[in-house]
């Protein structure tokens, strides 16, 4: 089951290796890590995916919650949030299939930033789920390199973490 | 404006800290010059990791966090095994490193390490102090997350050029840390329900860990034990929280425990852990425990709760306030049927025939502990010798025993005991290793002399690597690789080289004689034991 955790923590050098360090020396699996700064610039947030069971989550959580940098962990279940991942996607595209590939992407909500004679470049900005269907409709075309941000993810509503 | 170095120093003086104990560097030379004029007392250790195993024994008989010292690159490395087996048992310490210049940071400079990367994964916290205005708050902080909630060790790394600044110096009185707020006090609805299912339950049993010690809760811990007769067994880094001979108490639990013990385990149908993380030598197969059982887990530590085994009451906080708490809610209440059903059962620890020219190490470690003091600091290393300790040297009320339970590491009973003596120059303290042990940390025999530390060492020599060859034995078909160690030297001239009175005993009938030798002399003493290459570790 997947897992979507939110880590307030210090601003400050080394804090960031120590969460990326809990997680392979615990043995967890993580699926994406994504870290900026707050509206509050001496916190950052860390939002991270991860691949686990119930008791895996748990301990996740509690071993977060143990480092000394970290001021809150929250882990959330998927109908609490909005999730966002920023892709680009550079896809081969023959000059005959480019207008097939455009509509892909105005319906898809995807804008086109660069071209090639014989690529695009597309960035995408959505829900994991969304971008799943966006990798499928491109696969076809041959997708030659997909850099993407990470999940990044808010809960509903007015709630915040604090 | 005083010197960063004089300000580290002054820090440590805040503290309390009377002794140190390190090994000089380039990298940390400013701060020696200061330590030059101050009244801490400096121990020069012979190799760096033997600075946080003593460091790690002043720790664990003050209750404070102690100090240990090396300069950069190599020896900040040679502290790290320290380091992690501080982790692994909790205990606090403060390590300081020196550090490359700060503008030479990261170009790979003579003597330069990354030692808050390599450290990371057992530390508790670690500064690199790159702004020396800082440096105050930094040891101010570093001394509280050591010494408080789960204790652990701290490395404050400090690079040369910033020991050489010029700061204001203030020592904060507060530690102000948003982030960093261990749960201290109990749950009082959890602590009730606890009394509630404790009361309720026919079979309860009591497991005592080294978080007992680290709370300073003994004696709430027997407190609670006699006042509700429940019966109690400990793991190895709970030894001598009860006095062997104590009517409630069942000994050592795990792997390398007594029978009456882990008969308790597995007949008691509610188990309360205190200060114990139920690790892999003490309890195999949690899971299956917690099948058949109520577990009630009490820890300072979260995290350790639920970790490795399932809990039906859990309670976070100092288990200090806790036992005095639980002292009060608990009915008084005669468990002597339960107690006699386990007690029954009784510990024939095989007292092996004795082999000609050799002691008998379990025989040998009754009749040691029957002879010295009963506030005797005894001190075992890792391998046969520390189980032989665990189950046959019998602890007093004020008895202490100290080993490293959590990581196993070879070579930490002498320097450990090191530290445990300066900490405490009116209690006999006694160190028994192994001849493998020994030979990882001999190069201390002249730490002794200089400083003149009283300590005892006992030296249980089979010329084998005694844990790894029963292992070869039993699980690899007797295939013995790698465990001989022919080649050592004559223990009792050795020391005698290093100016240490020494001695030899090789039968059970001059025990006694030399025993009362050992422990009538006020200096340092080595006692070198011949013991069967084949005797057993239980």
């Amino acid at each position: 089951m997947k897992h979507t955790i939110s880590v307030l923590v210090e601003n400050h050098a080394g804090v960031l290796s120590r969460v990326s360090g809990l997680f392979s020396r615990r043995g967890f699996n993580i699926d994406s890590l994504a870290v900026g700064e707050t509206n509050d610039p001496t916190l950052s947030r860390i939002t991270i995916v991860a691949d686990g069971d119930e008791h895996t989550a748990q301990q996740l959580e509690k071993q977060l919650n143990k480092l000394v940098d970290t001021v809150k962990v929250r882990t959330f279940s998927p109908d609490e949030l909005l999730t966002r991942e920023l892709q680009l996607i550079k896809v081969s595209a023959a000059p005959n299939q480019r207008s097939e590939i455009m509509t892909i992407c105005e319906i898809m909500n995807a804008k086109i930033i660069d071209m090639t004679t014989n690529t695009l470049t597309v960035e995408i900005c959505d829900s994991p789920v969304h971008l799943h269907r966006m990798h499928d409709l491109l696969e076809g075309y041959g997708i030659k390199e997909i850099v993407r941000t990470g999940v990044i993810a808010i809960q509903k509503g007015s709630a915040t973490i604090k | 404006m005083i010197r960063a170095a004089k300000a580290m120093v002054r820090c440590l003086e805040k503290e309390g800290i009377k002794v140190v104990f390190g090994y000089p560097g380039a990298a940390i030379c400013p701060f020696y010059d200061e330590l030059y004029s101050s009244d801490i007392k400096h121990v020069l250790v012979r190799h760096e990791a033997n600075a946080g195993h003593a460091a790690s024994g002043a720790a664990r008989i003050t209750g404070k966090p102690a100090v240990c010292i090396a300069t950069s690159g190599p020896g900040a490395t040679n502290l790290l095994t320290a380091i992690a087996t501080a982790y692994a048992d909790s205990i606090p310490l403060i390590c300081i490193t020196g550090q490359v210049s700060t503008d030479q940071i990261g170009c790979d400079v003579f003597q330069e390490v990354d030692i808050t990367g390599a450290a990371e994964p057992f530390v508790k916290y670690s500064y690199l102090i790159k702004d020396a205005k800082r440096l105050p708050e930094i040891f101010r902080e570093a001394f509280y997350l050591a010494g408080t909630g789960r204790k652990g060790p701290v490395l404050i790394d400090v690079p040369v050029d910033v020991q050489n600044e010029m700061i204001d110096f203030s020592y904060p009185e507060e530690v102000k840390m948003r982030t960093y707020k261990p749960t201290v006090k109990g749950n009082p609805v959890q602590i009730k329900k606890i009394c509630e299912a404790i009361e309720a339950s026919e079979k309860p049993l009591i497991c005592a860990g080294g978080g007992v010690f680290l709370a300073d809760a003994k004696d709430e811990l027997l407190k609670f034990a006699e006042k509700s007769g429940v019966p109690a067994v400990s793991t190895m880094m709970g030894l001598s929280l009860f006095p062997s001979d104590h009517p409630i108490y069942l000994g050592m639990l795990g792997m390398h425990g007594v029978k009456s013990a882990n008969r308790a385990v597995n007949e008691c149908d509610t188990m309360i852990l205190i200060g114990a993380r139920v690790g892999d030598r003490a309890v195999r197969s949690p899971s299956f425990l917690s099948q058949s059982k109520q577990i009630i887990h009490i820890d300072i530590d979260p995290a350790e709760i639920g970790k490795n085994i399932p809990v039906d009451i859990p309670l976070v906080g100092d288990c200090k306030s806790i036992l005095a708490e639980m002292s009060e809610k608990i009915t008084e209440r005669d468990r002597s049927e339960w107690l006699n059903e386990v007690r029954a059962i009784k510990n024939d620890i095989a007292i092996n025939e004795e082999t000609e020219g050799f002691i008998n190490p379990k025989a040998f470690l009754r009749k040691l502990s029957d002879r010295m003091p009963a506030d005797t600091i005894c001190v075992a290393d890792v391998g046969q010798n520390q189980i032989w300790c665990c189950n046959n040297y019998a602890f007093k009320e004020s008895g202490r025993f100290l080993t490293t339970g959590g990581m196993g590491t070879m070579g930490y009973s002498v320097p450990c005991a090191v530290g445990a003596k300066m900490a405490a120059p009116e209690r006999e303290v006694v160190a028994v290793c192994g001849d493998g042990s020994f030979q990882m940390q001999m190069m201390e025999l002249a730490t002794i002399m200089q400083e003149k530390i009283a300590v005892k060492i006992i030296i249980m020599r089979n010329n084998k690597l005694g844990m790894v060859r029963e292992l070869q034995t039993n699980g690899y078909g007797d295939r013995q690789i790698a465990v001989a160690l022919d080649g050592s030297p004559d223990f009792v001239a050795l020391a005698k080289a290093y100016g240490i009175e020494s001695d030899r005993v090789t039968t059970m009938a001059e025990a006694e004689e030399k025993i009362e030798k050992l422990a009538a002399s006020d200096k340092p003493y080595l006692l070198e034991c011949n013991v069967y290459k084949l005797e057993s570790t239980l």
